[in-house]
């Protein structure tokens, strides 16, 4: 079942696009990644969906059409969005930033199992849990960020450079957690990245961005050590 | 020393009702960004409109019920259609307009209500006992219990509640909150609506001691941005204390400094305010830096 079909999808910052109709889709229970160098378009793409800056085209979500949706009506539809470097709060201790991300959870009940829930897949935030986010490392605020992201009990999941800023081994951490969400939660992901060797180790699909289109798009292990991946990233 | 314990327990009364607006003016700052100059304006016509309602024959508390209410929505209508406009303007122009809020409030009260001083009722009663040889009336224990109530009050839903959980999100980082679906500007405007609240409770404390006129607050404000400044602009409890300080500091210092004495009272909150910008720009309680304005 298709779960995100994006039509013609245009969007950018002020009067010039970054964004110049993407068309593609994400299937219920696959991870699909976006990869591209720096400005290919990627980080745009996902603010587009997720409706922190206006876009053309259509993109339709489990059935609703989200243009019609702000940023705020679509983490209720169940879309989850966590930005480049993290976007968890600072000056909140853990345990309130996953508050804050159950804030569309009306049952209080329901919140507080998913904290304890989330805190058994990720003993160190519960170490953590009256700790400011800030005062984490940096693989330790990416759990957070994830396990925030996650408290909206989400159907798809967007992920913007979860390796950024991160040790190779924690990165790989990251993905195995990814990995273990789809398998076993059967959770839809669309993960933005520039480490495309990894990435395409772990998605089912993925499309290659560069300057604003699509230059591949494809199956993950197909694109792997492909020629069309190695252009994008090296320009030649 | 009982002058000294009595001027203190003055100066912790005004202190009080400074504190009142600063943290009206910090909560609107913490989550816009944005000093209301207007703020100590708008609590006045909020007054007059408590004194009419009584005037037509409204008791007090119900009067005072229904303005609280009538306040709220009045600054959430201000920040939806003269705020929100403006919200992405450089800062400059944001100040001019809070400044204009400040002009048409005042101009708004004195068309209305022109400017003879109207005496203005007391929430408490005109008593007080001898403690020690220090007077203390109750409606100075009075002001300072009702500052009390405010601290813990928004201290409670800060921390407690859902709303205030949304509201700090949105203080801190509003992109950050859009993404984990809380709407951002409904929490801005109940931010304005709780200021022009606890503006308006402010208005109400100073009323019965200064006489109700169109320029009440205006020396309230200056006291009042002393006292955000001394406490640290991005800090709810700072400028509590920090009204409590400047009261004290006033209070003392209009007795015990001959060359300031009672004329020259209103130099204190400004040379608060200066010396807080030289030895410790971010305030007592602030943490970050306030680059702007």
């Amino acid at each position: 079942m298709t779960m995100l079909q994006v039509r013609g999808l245009s969007a950018g910052y002020g009067a010039a696009d970054v964004l110049h109709g993407v068309d593609f889709s994400v299937e219920q229970g696959t991870i699909v990644a976006l990869l591209g160098s720096n400005g290919a378009g990627k980080t745009t793409t996902l603010r587009a969906l997720s409706g922190l800056i206006p876009a053309r085209g259509t993109i339709e979500f489990c059935g609703s059409d989200l243009n019609r949706r702000n940023a705020a009506q679509r983490v209720v539809l169940g879309l989850a969005h966590i930005p480049q470097g993290r976007g968890t709060f600072g000056d909140f201790t853990v345990e309130e930033n996953l508050a804050a991300g159950a804030y569309t959870i009306g049952d209080k009940r329901q919140v507080a199992a998913d904290i304890e829930r989330w805190y058994a897949a990720f003993p160190r935030l519960a170490e953590r849990r009256r700790q400011q986010a800030g005062s984490l490392s940096g693989g330790e605020q990416q759990m957070l960020a994830l396990a925030r992201a996650l408290m909206s009990r989400p159907k798809l999941l967007m992920c913007d450079e979860p390796s950024l800023g991160l040790a190779p081994a924690i990165t790989e951490e990251i993905f195995e957690i990814f990995k273990s969400l789809n398998r076993e939660h059967g959770m839809t992901l669309l993960i933005v990245e520039q480490n495309a060797d990894l990435t395409l180790q772990f998605a089912d699909t993925a499309h290659v961005l560069e300057s604003g289109s699509f230059t591949a798009s494809g199956a993950a292990r197909d694109l792997l050590g492909s020629e069309a991946v190695q252009q994008s990233y090296l320009g030649v | 020393m009982q002058l000294f314990f009595q001027l203190v327990v003055d100066g912790l009364a005004s202190g009080a009702i400074y504190a009142s607006l600063a943290l009206a003016l910090v909560l609107i700052f913490r989550a816009t960004r944005i000093v209301n100059f207007g703020q100590g304006e708008m609590a006045t016509f909020s007054a007059y409109c408590a004194w009419q309602l009584c005037e037509w024959g409204m008791p007090m508390t119900p009067s005072f019920l229904v303005v609280g209410a009538l306040a709220f929505l009045l600054g959430i209508g201000v920040f939806r259609f003269v705020i929100r406009p403006v919200s992405k303007a450089p800062v400059e122009a944001v100040v001019v307009v809070t400044l204009g809020l400040f002009v048409v409030f005042q101009a708004l009260s004195l068309w209305l209500w022109g400017s003879d001083q109207r005496a203005f009722p007391s929430m408490f009663p005109n008593v007080g006992w001898d403690l020690l040889g220090v007077r203390v009336t109750a409606s100075a224990v009075g002001i300072v219990g009702v500052l009390l109530g405010l601290a813990v009050a928004t201290g409670a839903i800060f921390r407690f509640t859902r709303l205030g959980l949304a509201m700090r999100a949105s203080a801190y980082d509003g992109e950050k909150s859009l993404l984990v679906g809380i709407p951002v500007e409904r929490m801005l405007m109940l931010g304005w609506g709780f200021a022009a609240v606890i503006g308006f409770v402010a208005a109400v404390l100073v009323g019965p001691r200064l006489f109700l006129s169109p320029t009440m607050m205006m020396p309230i404000l200056l006291y009042a941005l002393a006292s955000a400044t001394l406490g640290g602009w991005d800090s709810p409890l700072g400028a509590m204390i920090g009204g409590l300080i400047v009261g004290v500091a006033e209070s003392l210092g209009a007795t015990f400094l001959p060359f300031i004495g009672a004329d020259l009272r209103v130099v204190i909150p400004i040379l608060v305010t200066l010396l807080v910008l030289l030895v410790r720009p971010v305030g007592l309680f602030g943490t970050r830096t306030v680059v702007k304005l």
